[in-house]
Parts: structure tokens; sequence; C-alpha cells
């Protein structure tokens, strides 16, 4: 899960890491109280789940409060990389000696935790790491002992030359680490990590991702999950325990398990369709979940033929065929429906659609599923077109 | 006979008396692996499928002689639940619980390193040499003993391709799911070792998907280490970056982690890559010694 900068912020301010003053606003008109309230210049960012807010114009400095609800204005009108801005952050703007990169994300190799920093900052770091790998400092995170102050200290030594701004950086660097243990990051970063003209280390951004397998033991953390950052759709299947991401395409797949969902789609690729979303109903699977699945999918109005492929191991396909039985008559649904049942329970699943009033074209292979659903798709829209 | 388990195999149910523990120790109950007791705290004397609770690891070892345990119990108690069996002695450990938090299995792994446990998952359907011993939830009943060797990150996608496999009439030595997580005990590479050293494998199924390097190294490895034959495919080419597809590791992000990259590198270390899930059997087929 994605937190916000301002979210991030304070988090950081709660570990007494060095921020500038800023507050939150959702209107011009507060973003005018707030920048009368700090004083002087400040600088108007928007809060969006989405990297790049500056070249996208989301980032902007005001002289005076008029001045900031103005550009707060504009920046409300923006849509970054497809995110509408509902939130605003008005920071005190400082004078920028020099910029820096720290941060701590999984090395997947390592299978530990890795201390990334460069004095390049302020930047995209992935373009650092790989024009220029030496201006990278890397470091793993023993985790038995943790960051040591000591080991903060020379990562921070090789960052800064000046003594007394790498011992700030370290006292930093070991308060995210801090942070990455007791909250179940999965990256956390400060980019860029300032000195100001009189020689302070500030935090002037923060980016923190929560590792979704952790959020059981963060309940103060999922509460700060933006409603906006997901639609009414992917709430509703995060919910219900079903992985779903939209696509831009017109077949629907309903599939048990991430590996078999992603070649479906793969597949349907192949063949000549477009995929409408990636959807794994998960494990045990409920007749209930298949007609959230089902709902989840229809609400996308490009959908017009729905591709079940599913390979039954803990899920039952009785459990299946019950729940696309159900969906269909209360749903309604119109939509042509290819159904492949395959593995566990195979013979009952066929069943009760056969023995159903329900419509829906049986297939054996994955190629007719999803050939089939291509077909359909077609046709259905040639239909609706004449 | 194959990799990680067989006949010999003792194997002991963590979390046993679960829903999903329970339910899944009378599958493989049913299938002939020899499950020899099982664990949950606070409930020794108990039974589940006729066989004996424990309450710790080390009374269960003491009492059966167990050498590998599978583990079905929550994320929250999971890494937990693997550390013990790490300190028991566990020589093998297969983690099949979904959701584990990333900074647990650090400290997991943390824990595995000097120890003599190989642990297979978390996030994965576990283990199974054909005609001998299931080790996981995969259905028993889609397997044939035989030569070919299939290592998976994925679960479901695996059934399809074992079913292919049997339907063409070609066998299994081995099939192990490594799982989809970021943290996994056991890698490609592990697996690919193993298969070569194993006499009983002809042909290598390596099944991976987007995210993460570990094809690319397999890749490196397959060219360096591997003689037999490998047949892959990569799932996830149609994904868009920088979504989540289901599994924690399958993502794409900082120009990482794409298909292609995955594609191309096993091409060039000699392995023959299916374009489509459909065609793993029939290319199998093709290599299999009559």
């Amino acid at each position: 899960m994605n937190l916000h900068e301002y979210q991030g912020r304070e988090i950081f301010a709660a570990y007494d890491i060095p921020v500038l003053r800023a507050e939150v606003a959702s209107t011009p008109d507060e973003v005018r109280e707030i920048a009368a309230r700090i004083g002087g210049t400040v600088v108007v960012k928007a809060q969006v789940h989405a990297g790049g807010r500056g070249k996208a114009g989301g980032v902007k400095l005001a002289e005076n409060p008029d001045q900031a609800a103005e550009v707060a204005k504009a920046i409300f009108k923006l849509k970054i990389k497809g995110w509408p801005v509902k939130k605003v952050m008005v920071a005190e703007a400082s004078e920028i000696a020099s910029e820096a990169y720290f941060g701590i994300t999984l090395d997947r190799e390592a299978r530990r935790n890795v201390v990334i920093c460069s004095a390049a900052g302020g930047i995209d770091i992935e373009e650092v790491a790989a024009k220029t790998p030496d201006k990278i400092v890397r470091h793993l995170v023993n985790p038995s002992t943790g960051l040591t102050d000591a080991e903060a200290l020379d990562i921070a030594k090789r960052v800064y030359s000046d003594e007394k701004t790498a011992q700030q950086a370290a006292v930093i660097l070991s308060k995210l680490a801090k942070i990455a243990k007791e909250k179940d990051t999965s990256l956390i970063e400060i980019n860029p990590l300032i000195v100001d003209e009189t020689g302070k280390v500030i935090a002037l951004d923060a980016k923190v991702v929560i590792d979704d397998n952790g959020l059981f033991r963060q309940p103060e953390l999922e509460k700060l999950r933006d409603p906006d950052s997901e639609t009414k759709w992917e709430r509703m299947a995060r919910e219900k325990g079903l992985s779903y991401v939209k696509l831009d395409g017109d077949v629907g797949c309903v599939v048990n398990g991430a590996g078999l969902a992603m070649a479906t789609m793969d597949l349907i690729k192949y063949y000549g369709g477009n995929p409408a979303n990636f959807l794994d109903i998960g494990g045990s699977s409920s007749p209930g979940k298949v007609l959230t699945a089902m709902q989840i999918i229809l609400a996308d109005k490009n959908v017009k033929s729905i591709v079940f492929n599913i390979f039954g191991g803990i899920t039952r396909c009785d459990d299946v065929a019950r729940g696309i039985v159900d969906a269909v008559k209360k749903g309604k649904i119109e939509h042509p429906i290819v159904v492949r049942l395959t593995g566990t329970n195979e013979e009952e699943g066929r069943k009760i659609l056969a023995d159903s009033d329900v419509k829906v074209t049986p297939a054996v292979t994955m190629d007719e599923v999803v050939q089939q659903g291509i077909r359909l798709a077609l046709q259905n829209k040639i239909a609706a077109a004449s | 006979m194959g990799i990680l388990v067989g006949k010999d195999t003792k194997v002991l149910v963590q979390g046993i008396t679960g829903r999903d523990g329970s339910f899944h120790t009378e599958k493989m109950v049913e299938y002939g692996t020899n499950i020899v007791g099982g664990v949950t705290p606070k409930k020794a004397g108990q039974e589940v499928a006729g066989k004996p609770v424990f309450n710790t690891v080390k009374d269960a070892v003491a009492a059966t002689g167990a050498n590998a345990s599978v583990i079905y119990v929550p994320p929250p108690f999971a890494a937990g639940a693997i550390i013990e069996a790490v300190e028991a002695g566990m020589p093998f450990v297969a983690c099949i619980t979904e959701g584990v938090p990333v900074s647990d299995m650090v400290n997991v792994w943390d824990a595995l390193k000097g120890s003599e446990t190989r642990l297979l998952g978390p996030n994965c359907p576990g283990v199974i040499t054909p005609g001998e011993c299931k080790m996981g939830i995969m259905p028993g009943h889609i397997h044939l003993p035989g030569n070919v060797g299939v290592v998976s990150r994925s679960g479901t996608l695996t059934y399809e391709v074992v079913d292919q496999l049997t339907r063409a009439g070609i066998g299994q030595s081995t099939c192990v799911g490594i799982g989809g997580d970021p943290i996994i005990g056991t890698k490609f590479v592990d697996v690919l070792d193993l298969f070569e050293k194993d006499p009983h494998t002809t042909t290598i199924v390596m099944i991976g998907e987007i995210g993460g390097t570990d094809e690319e190294v397999a890749a490196e490895f397959i060219s360096k280490n591997v003689t037999k034959p490998v047949v892959s495919f990569i799932a996830g080419s149609s994904a868009p970056p920088g979504q989540k597809m289901g599994h924690a590791g399958a993502i794409v992000s900082g120009g990482s982690g794409k298909a292609e990259d995955k594609v191309e590198a096993l091409t060039k270390a000699g392995v023959k890559v299916a374009v489509t899930p459909t065609e793993i059997g029939s290319m199998v087929a093709g290599l299999v010694p009559a």
C-alpha cells in the first residue's frame, strides 16, 4: 500500500526526522489559510500516488497566500498519470545547498533490506543507478543486528564529506531503518534529503510503501488508505479477497491462481483478443466469490464476454459452477459466458451447468476457452453495433 | 524416485488441526504420503486423519522420526512455525501459507543460514513426487510417475502444464512449486541443480513469471551447469507495468522483471521457450526419449 507524501512526512515527524512545516489541504481556500499561517514563500505539492509530479506541473512555489491559492487551483485541475489531485500539501520553502537520496528497500537476491544512498539526489534514483552506479552507496542490513549506528555513520560519510552533515544524516538513516522495521515498509525513501543554507539536514520528501502482507499488524496504517486510490470495484475485490486489475480490453476473465490468470491474459492477446482484466478468485472459492467476481467484471462496460478458466486444486469446480448459475440468475447477466472447468470435482461442476437453464458455452481446453471468449466478444460487439 | 521427497519421506504437518491443515492432511494421506503426525500448540493428544497431534515440532520429531514438514499455519504465525522446524533440525520444510510479511521472511532466511534445513516457499503449492509423496495442496490425480522435472513459481499454471504432460502420456519425476513471493527459500537454480543431478529426470520444465530476476539468474545457471533439455514459459507478457498481478512478486518495476527480458535470457541459454502456455506439453513431447 502506498502512502501519500503528507502521511509519510507525519511518520517521519513522529520519529523526529527533521521535516519542514507543512499542512494538507483539499481546496484553494484552505491552501491560502495554510500559506498565511506558515508565512513567506511556500511550495504547493500535489498528493497523488505517482512519480514525476514536478514534471507534470504538480509542484509549484508561491510567494504569498493569494498566489498559493492560485497555483493550487491549477494543481487541483490536474490529472497526474491518470490520478486526479484531491489533496495538496502546503510546505514551508527552503534554501537548498545540496540534495541527496536516502532509501531502504528489499534486495530480493540477498533476501535482506538494502540501504541505498547517493549524493546525487532530487532526481530519479534508478537513472542515477543506471548511468553512474559509482555514485550509489549500497549496504545490506543484517536482520539480527539491524542497522547499527556505526554502520549508519559510515554510510553517511560516504555521501557527505563534511563531518557535521554526515552525523546528522546518520541519525536520520538510523531512524529510517527503525521505521522500516517497525512499520513493515517495503520501500522508505527521502528524495531529496537536503542540506539547507544553515547546514541543517532536512527530509524534503517522503515516500513510504507498506508491505501488504504486513498490514494485518499495522491497523493504524490501514486507516491511512486513500479511498480515492482505488475504484469502488477494486475496493470490493480487495475486501472479498480477490486480486483484480482492470485493463482496457473486452474479454473479461475469471481465473483461479495468479500464474494461470496471467497466462490466460497472455493467451487472449496471442489469439488477437484483448483482456478486460486480471482476476484471481484465489484458493478456496465459495459460490459467493464467483458472484462478486462477475459483478466487478460487469461493472466495466467495455466487457463483451466472460471467460472462466478454472483449474481446481483447493478450488472446487462444483463451487464455481454454483456461483456462475447463481450470478447469472441474480444479476440477469446477458453477456456470453464460456466456461472451462477442470481438476477437483470437474464432473459435478459440468453437470451443474448442464442441468441448469443458464446458458453458458462449455470448453475443454485452455486454448478453446480463450478462442471462444474472443469470438463471442466480437459477435456481441457486432450485434450491438448493428 | 525424484528430488526433495519420495517414499522414504516421513511428513509432519504443522497447523494440522486448522481448516486447511486438516483438509489437506486427509488428501495427502489418501494419496499415499507417509504422514507421521502433526503439530498444533496445546493440542497434543488429539488425532487428525488418524495421525497423532503434538505440541511442538521437537516432540513430534522425537516420537515419529519425521524428516520433512509441511506448514499450513496462518500468516501471523508462519515465520515462527518455520523457525521452530529449523531449530528442531528438520531437513526439509515446505511452507504453503500465503501472505507472510516480507520482513518476517528476512528473519527466517537469517535463521536458515548455517542450519541443516532447506525451505520451500512460502506461498507455494508444495512438492510432489508422483506415486510416492505429495506434500502440499496440488490435486494428486493429475500427476503421473515419469521422468520430466517441473519447477514453477505458480500453482494452478503448474497444474495446467502437468495436466498437459499427463494427457500426452508423459510422466513427471518431481513437480516443485517454489512460490510467488519476493523472498522464497528455494529458487529456480536450486531446483535446476537437483534435477540436473537426479538420474531419474531426463527433461526439465521451468515455469516463470514477470517480476524479479530469478529467471535471468536461472538462464545463466542453465547455460553453465545444465546438460538436460529445458522447456520454459514466462507468464505475464500482457501485464501492464507497475501493477501487482496477484503474486506479491509479480510486478514489473523500473524496467526490470519484464517477460521479454526473461524470454531472451532463457533463449540465449539454449532453453526452448514456449510462446503460449498451451504448447508446453507438445514441446516436451518432442524432447522426451521414447
